[in-house]
């Protein structure tokens, strides 16, 4: 058999009409491919979102790849790479967001992780207990897109979109004030404590409280604002009162507000106004003095019980305080003097104007005000106020005796001339007696004194010699005088014997009293005869003429 | 050497009856009715086409992440090498090798070698029988290794359906699942594509100069 097949025995194959040149559509397959590989490339990279880099200080509960970024609980992000900072003070996490969150990460957008948090007030983050630790962002007000951000290390206290509004206090002190600590008004919680922290300066504290829509509405300019921590007892003439505002604020400590009502429109509150927060509710509603003045007084006496932030009253009226107590040596005359420096707001003299005049401002601006008043006899003086404890407090009153000075305003502080204290000046006057008594010539006087006394013994004697002979006549007359009363002693005995025979015959049961009373008694009978006789005449006249009818 | 391509035969694919081509060696057989043809038509530009698309979406499908974890202690987008490398961390370096030949090294190896056909097809360097034989082994190879690269589709699509526990955890398909999916595919598309007996061609040629020398 030939290798060769038989050509003719094999049947043909149909021939198919010719369709001409088609497309190849085969290469559509890698456009397609093209255009879905770059489809999901591009998409991918898109929904790859925004990364950016926060700074903590520490990554505590932080975890690459875990840990979520959430505005208000929905997941945004999650931090992809956690990393040493360069100079090793904290923690750089990286962060990737989900696409659409790159508007919202601002200049000012926060970002602090939530970890499980008991304060004072709060219980916050216990969730994260069982889902880990996440990191919470509020979404900032800025148009400017930002990359980097600093972690806070504490939660803020109110989202940037709370409704509501932030106000400034500066303090003393920072008290028992903690970040949440309630704001109340009128007793209701208002708000709370956002965050407080040391003044550059380092002389005050700043507060910033975040006061709650619709009660930002009720701070205005002349709000006031105080410490409502704890338990503000005063005792005083009205009794015992204590005052406090609630017991979350006793414990945690707590802001008070109020806004005096008043005609006037108030001032509308700006960004910067500054606020002072106030010891108690009290120093919070004094109002304010704007004038101070300050003043420095010497006082050559011991000024032990005298301490900064003694009162300066004036008949019972505060009207400053001491604010330093130090010593001046002059080494010319190696004298060291007390100054005495004091505060005094001029405004308290000035509350009112006799006659309802018009208050002025300027009145007591640039202490010309208190330069009439020493010119008048101001003076300043160290007097005690509490016997027991011997403090002592600066009064200023009038002592229109005292000599005239000048207050020299050039000076600064401008020194106010004192008046040594009234015990002092008891000290003083006992000392001046002693000193005149020291100058009295008492060495002539007891001379004169010896002389007097000797004309006085030269008097006595010169009376007994020229009175002896008067005296022996007197005697004469008196024995005279003792006969005459026996004789008048004998007169009386018989006088006596007279008014007792007397009594007798007039004795309640003598002869002539019985006989008397007889003669009355018919006396007394003749009468009635007559009586009836004149009766008869009286209604019977004719019987004088007809005599006595039938 | 002759063939069937030679001689004016073909034969059908369908019925395997073996008849004459016609001029332009491209009909219908007369017995089933189904084309036949010499070679296919268009294997080579068919090929390529197939080839390049998969070497296109080969990029998305490593690049991008294939899936996407998430549960209660964080999520992950996991690319196929990321996986392949945390199997490896995890000391599951076995089950690292099997996903790291299946998803990576195959795909790409069968594109290696369908260039390699596609070139030696085209451009015959060494047009040696011996050689042929052994292009023909690597195109044998290719088409029996196909099946085994869609193991990672099958992984993420068995994860993706069981692991739904929505509030601990959940797993979806990433866009690399796509891409990879599309690659395994036009891999077997296009070695489907491919006429074996192309590579024979320059086998007959080699014979035909050796004769004319």
């Amino acid at each position: 058999m030939s290798d060769a097949p038989q050509p003719d025995r094999i049947p043909a194959a149909l021939a198919t009409p010719k369709s001409g040149r088609t497309f190849p559509f085969v290469w559509l397959v890698p456009a397609i491919a093209l255009v879905v590989g770059a489809w999901l490339a591009i998409s991918h990279y898109l929904e790859r979102g925004t990364t950016i880099v926060i700074s903590f200080h520490t990554a505590e509960g932080l975890q690459a790849g875990k840990t979520k970024i959430k505005y208000k609980d929905i997941d945004i992000g999650q931090i992809t790479e956690i990393s040493l900072a360069p100079d090793l003070s904290g923690v750089v996490a990286t962060a990737e967001l989900i696409k659409g969150a790159e508007n919202r990460v601002v200049e000012d957008t926060r970002f602090w992780v939530v970890r499980p948090r008991i304060s004072g007030s709060t219980v916050s983050g216990l969730q994260t207990l069982l889902s880990g630790t996440y990191v919470a962002m509020d979404v900032g007000k800025s148009t400017t897109r930002a990359r980097v951000f600093t972690g806070l290390e504490q939660p803020p206290a109110f989202t940037t979109d709370a409704p509501g509004r932030q106000i400034t206090l500066r303090a003393d002190d920072a008290g028992s004030l903690d970040i949440g600590s309630p704001v109340y008004f009128r007793r209701l919680q208002v708000g709370q404590v956002a965050a407080y922290g040391l003044d550059k300066d380092g002389k005050s504290v700043k507060i910033t409280v975040f006061i709650n829509a619709p009660y930002h509405r009720f701070v205005t300019s002349n709000s006031r604002f105080w410490h409502a921590s704890g338990i503000d007892m005063a005792v005083d003439s009205e009794g015992v009162r204590i005052k406090t505002e609630s017991l979350v604020s006793i414990a945690i400590g707590g802001i008070a507000f109020a806004t005096p009502f008043d005609e006037s429109e108030p001032a509308p509150i700006t960004a910067d106004t500054v606020f002072r927060l106030q010891r108690s509710q009290a120093d919070a509603f004094k109002s304010p003095d704007r004038i101070a003045d300050n003043y420095v007084l010497v006082f050559n006496q011991s000024v032990r019980g005298l301490q900064p932030g003694a009162a300066v009253d004036f008949r019972g009226i505060v009207v400053g305080e001491v604010t330093a107590i130090r010593t001046q040596y002059d080494p010319d005359t190696q004298k060291i003097a007390i100054p005495v420096e004091i505060r005094v707001y001029p405004e308290r003299f000035t509350a009112r104007m006799a006659g309802g005049a018009q208050k002025s401002e300027r009145l007591v601006r640039n202490g010309k005000f208190m330069a009439g008043l020493v010119e008048h006899g101001l003076r300043a003086q160290l007097r005690t106020g509490a016997l027991l404890t011997g403090q002592l407090y600066v009064a200023l009153d009038f002592f229109p005796d005292a000599p005239k000075v000048k207050l020299d305003l050039a000076q600064s502080p401008p020194e106010l001339p004192t008046r040594p204290s009234a015990l002092e000046d008891l000290q003083q006057t006992l000392v001046a007696l002693a000193n005149k008594l020291e100058r009295m010539p008492l060495d002539t006087m007891a001379q004169d004194l010896s002389h007097t006394l000797k004309t006085v013994d030269t008097l006595v004697k010169r009376l007994d010699s020229e009175m002896g002979p008067t005296l022996s006549e007197g005697r004469q007359t008196l024995v005279e005088l003792r006969k005459t009363l026996a004789d008048v002693s004998k007169t009386m005995n018989q006088a006596n014997g007279a008014l007792s025979a007397a009594q007798q015959s007039l004795g309640p049961d003598s002869a002539l009293l019985t006989e008397l009373q007889d003669t009355a008694r018919e006396f007394s009978r003749t009468a009635q005869s007559l009586r009836a006789l004149a009766d008869y005449l009286e209604r019977n006249p004719q019987s004088l003429i007809r005599g006595k009818g039938e | 050497m002759t063939s069937a391509a030679s001689l004016g035969l073909v034969s059908c694919h369908t019925c395997s009856l073996v008849s004459r081509a016609p001029d332009d060696g491209e009909g219908l057989c007369p017995r089933c009715g189904s084309p036949v043809h010499s070679r296919k038509p268009g294997s080579i530009g068919k090929t390529w086409a197939y080839l390049i698309a998969a070497m296109i979406l080969y990029v998305p499908a490593n690049a991008l992440p294939m899936m996407l974890t998430s549960s209660l202690f964080g999520s992950s987008d996991d690319t196929i090498i990321s996986g392949v490398l945390f199997l490896w961390d995890d000391g599951s370096w076995y089950l690292a090798l099997i996903v790291f030949v299946a998803s990576i090294l195959v795909p790409l190896a069968k594109m290696v070698a369908l260039l390699v056909l596609l070139l030696s097809v085209q451009f015959p360097v060494d047009r040696a029988p011996e050689r042929r034989t052994r292009l023909a082994r690597l195109y044998r190879a290719i088409e029996s290794v196909g099946r085994w690269s869609m193991l990672d589709i099958y992984v993420v699509a068995l994860l993706c359906t069981v692991v739904q526990l929505t509030a601990l955890a959940s797993v979806h398909a990433g866009p690399a699942a796509l891409a990879f999916g599309a690659v395994v595919v036009l891999t077997m598309l296009a070695t489907e594509s491919f006429d074996a007996r192309l590579i024979w061609d320059p086998v007959h040629q080699f014979h035909e100069r050796r004769a004319t020398t």
